[in-house]
């Protein structure tokens, strides 16, 4: 597995629990209640934060793990995995589009700021998540 | 997704002949063994100028080590 492909599956598993975990801890502080009464950004900057870092680490372990097995190939990167990342971004934009666009609906019915923030949280979400998926099924299954 | 390509290759038949190894290959036109194995299999279509380098490291023409069919 070459180094992009690693980082492809350590973002895409990682964004995958980050938006569970959020979820959990949102609907766990609601308590049933209305979750516009939620204290909803600490809990988003923390999942994003936590987030960021636990990807770092694991990618750096799991480069140090590849290091010792092929030396040479383990921080390399081509016109395959710029291809690829290409294409993954191309797929991310299209959710922060769509998610971008309902921000802007919901300010224009002038919704809670609940609403308005976590909208933009799970575009930003979904859209890792989807261009993770992309990217990884095209370093298995090809991108011709 | 992914959209099967037309384009085919006889890479590893002119490795194999050349006595190369994938790892020697992909060495030589700068790209990771994965990437390599991906062009034979056609899983991925390189781009011109990686076709170009592959070709020129068996002193042979594009045509000669890619193929799509007539129509």
């Amino acid at each position: 597995m070459v180094y992009e492909e690693r980082n492809a599956w350590v973002g895409l598993v990682i964004s995958v629990i980050a938006l569970m975990v959020y979820v959990v801890l949102v609907l766990q502080q609601a308590g049933g209640g209305p979750l516009t009464d939620v204290d909803w950004l600490p809990l988003m900057l923390w999942t994003i934060g936590g987030s960021i870092v636990i990807t770092i680490v694991l990618s750096v372990v799991w480069g140090m793990l590849a290091g010792l097995k092929d030396p040479d190939g383990a921080g390399r990167s081509d016109v395959r995995d710029r291809d690829i990342s290409r294409m993954g971004s191309r797929v991310e934009q299209a959710f922060l589009v769509i998610a971008g666009l309902a921000v802007i609906a919901l300010c224009a019915v002038g919704a809670d700021v609940f609403w308005i923030a976590n909208t933009m949280f799970a575009g930003f979400a979904v859209s890792a998540v989807v261009g993770g998926i992309a990217r990884v099924i095209a370093y298995r299954r090809g991108l011709v | 997704m992914v959209k099967p390509t037309l384009v085919s290759n006889t890479i590893r038949s002119h490795r194999e002949a050349a006595g190369m190894t994938q790892a020697d290959l992909a060495r030589a036109v700068g790209v990771t063994r994965q990437t390599l194995i991906a062009i034979e299999q056609g899983r991925y279509s390189p781009t011109l100028e990686l076709a170009f380098q592959i070709a020129r490291a068996f002193s042979a023409g594009i045509d000669d080590l890619f193929q799509y069919p007539e129509r």
